[in-house]
């Protein structure tokens, strides 16, 4: 095994490496091409965020390359506008004030219930686990009107408080699903020793299973800060035309609808929309792809 | 004064978060505080509650409630105030634009289930066998972070036109006009504008596909694969026959998660198109249905179609993922 591959290697490496990399070249050009595709359209974005206005409408972005070094033709103008004079700074904020809670709140819930489903002994557990989890098949849609109406009654239209709760429980079925089963696959042996030592229920779960469930609690959260921070259906129909809660996905729809051939405010702020997902994107990964392959499942 | 009020902006923006995910936090210690208070004998049956009530009530009023409510009005006219029977299902399967919204959503999910399937399947395979392989996946992947809103910018700009005589800043039309036609205005034409929304979907989900599979790939045993070449299989031959059918698990999850994100994407036709011009597909309708027509029971009934549409494809779906979490 060992002798037969050093021999070759040792006489004929060169034609080897050579014959490789004959056979490999579609392969790499196909890789290459089809990523170099998948990035253009982003790469464009990025680029003609920093061009002149004027630049914008009159030369295609591509052209910058011809000089790429000339810093004359890029500024910072497009991002102070969009940020200042089309609200897209305090729209920033507002996705902030939307995402955090309405990621936090539903770890919460989820991993109390989860708990409680997975090492509470009381009758119809597993019933209420399974239907529970039998809600990820709603499409959200099939809530929006009834839930609409009931916030215009109670005032919760165009509240953070509104979109907070809508968020949470769209996103439990999920979470739910997600952490018991992790919870549940915890050793018993360690939750009953520290049942026999008299720790209670609130003491398990804060000491032990909180700390242990971090892997599955991280996916989740990952999964659903993007799910909120990217959504526009629920801040659309649940926050409505009341501009100073609305979140960055909201204002970026608005700007294409009212100003949609101002391309120098449009790609800043769609960059803008996109610089805190692409963080988590990058910083993240690992969970990221461990979320979305659970989140594979959410309805 | 700018700055006093910026500052005032932030602070409320962080006293909002902390409210927000604190309050949940109290609530339920409160209630803890509460139950150990009550006699020994109960505590155990009280304390489940503790923990499961925020969650079924939330379920309930967010999702059973409102489901129920939603499938009661679809049979009540737009101000949900007189019985009409069937007559909005009747206009839901009827309607012109209906039928062309259920025309596109056929194109939409062959198209985009299709092709972000089988070109994330070869992705998969020919990644596995290049050095940079992560680099080359995170950049195919990366759409996957982008917001439905902000893919639709990035591609309302590919798509610009301008007339024939003007410059060309839209990528398309610039390689069309360099090669000698005249510009196409992508969104505006019929023949057209359905694919130039497809083609922002497969950009967004072929990336997912690719990362499941490649997973699937890998998983396959190498000395299976190095058997078929020994024996003389050709590349196409081992992918036909072993690769194929050993991920045939997977692929079939990809295929329904994505046919479900199809059949629920109502944001790319929203932002490029409005539903206007033959573009508007079911969950789109919908939305039109409920603002701009103020039709509450036909966009009720068109929710229902939706959760008929996609209960099937969900239950294999957590079928087959429940499969393999139990193999894993």
């Amino acid at each position: 095994m060992t002798t037969l591959p050093r021999r070759r290697h040792g006489s004929n490496k060169f034609m080897d490496r050579l014959e490789q990399a004959l056979t490999s070249a579609p392969v790499h050009i196909a890789v290459i091409g089809i990523a170099v595709l998948w990035t253009i359209p982003t790469a464009g974005l990025l680029v003609s965020s920093f061009r002149y206005r004027e630049a914008l409408t009159q030369t295609g972005w591509w052209t910058v390359f011809q000089e790429p070094l000339n810093f004359a033709q890029y500024h910072l103008g497009n991002y102070v506008d969009v940020l200042t004079s089309q609200g897209m700074g305090q729209a920033f904020l507002n996705s902030l004030v939307i995402s955090i809670p309405a990621t936090i709140i539903p770890i919460f819930i989820a991993t109390l219930a989860a708990y409680a489903l997975a090492w509470m002994h009381f009758p119809g557990r597993q019933i209420l686990f399974v239907s529970m989890v039998a809600l990820l098949v709603v499409p959200l849609q099939m809530t929006l009107i009834p839930v609409l109406r009931t916030y215009n009654l109670l005032g919760l239209a165009g509240t953070f408080l509104g979109v907070w709760l809508a968020h949470a429980a769209y996103g439990l079925p999920l979470g739910i699903y997600l952490i018991r089963n992790y919870i549940g696959s915890l050793p018993g042996d360690l939750i009953e020793a520290a049942a026999v030592d008299g720790a209670s229920h609130l003491k398990i779960f804060t000491r032990v299973v909180l700390p242990l469930s971090v892997p599955a609690i991280a996916s989740f959260a990952v999964f659903q800060f993007l799910w909120v921070w990217n959504d526009l259906l629920v801040a659309l129909v649940y926050l409505g035309g009341n501009q100073n809660v609305a979140p960055v996905t909201l204002i970026l729809r608005n700007l294409v609808g009212d100003r949609g051939q101002d391309w120098h405010l449009l790609t800043a702020g769609a960059f803008v929309s996109m610089i805190v997902p692409l963080l988590v994107f990058f910083a993240l990964q690992r969970y990221f792809v461990r979320g979305l392959l659970a989140g594979s499942v959410k309805g | 004064m700018a700055n006093t009020e910026n500052l005032f902006r932030v602070l409320s923006a962080i006293a909002a978060v902390v409210l927000g995910s604190g309050g949940i936090v109290i609530l339920f210690f409160a209630a803890n505080w509460l139950v150990d208070r009550l006699p020994k004998n109960i505590r155990p049956r009280v304390l489940p509650l503790v923990y499961l009530a925020p969650a079924v009530l939330l379920l309930f009023i967010y999702l059973v409630v409102p489901s129920l409510r939603t499938f009661y009005l679809s049979f009540f006219d737009a101000r949900s105030q007189n019985f009409v029977g069937l007559a909005n299902y009747l206009f839901a399967v009827t309607d012109r634009g209906m039928l062309i919204a259920f025309r596109n959503n056929i194109l939409w999910l062959v198209l985009v289930t299709g092709i972000s399937v089988g070109l994330g399947l070869i992705i998969a395979v020919l990644v596995d066998r290049v050095k940079y392989e992560p680099l080359a996946k995170a950049l195919i992947f990366l759409p996957m972070a982008i917001s439905f809103v902000g893919a639709s910018v990035i591609w309302r700009f590919i798509y610009a036109y301008n007339p024939p005589d003007s410059p060309q800043i839209g990528l398309l039309n610039a390689i069309i006009v360099s090669l000698g036609f005249e510009p196409v205005g992508w969104l505006v034409n019929r023949a057209l504008n359905n694919f130039a929304l497809i083609v922002i979907m497969i950009w967004l989900q072929t990336g997912f596909a690719m990362v499941l599979l490649s997973v699937a790939v890998k998983g396959i045993p190498k000395d299976v694969v190095e058997a078929a070449r020994i024996d003389g299989a050709s590349e196409l031959q081992i992918f036909r026959r072993i690769t194929v059918p050993m991920i045939s698990s997977t692929i079939v999850v990809v295929s329904t998660t994505i046919i479900v994100a199809v059949l629920k994407v109502f944001d790319i036709v929203f932002v490029m198109t409005g539903g206007l011009l033959d573009t508007d597909v079911i969950a789109s309708r919908m939305i039109r249905e409920m603002f701009n027509f103020r039709h509450f029971g036909r966009g009720s009934a068109i929710a229902v179609i939706l959760l008929l549409a996609v209960v099937p494809v969900m239950l294999t779906n957590i079928k087959r993922f429940r499969q393999q979490e139990a193999t894993r």
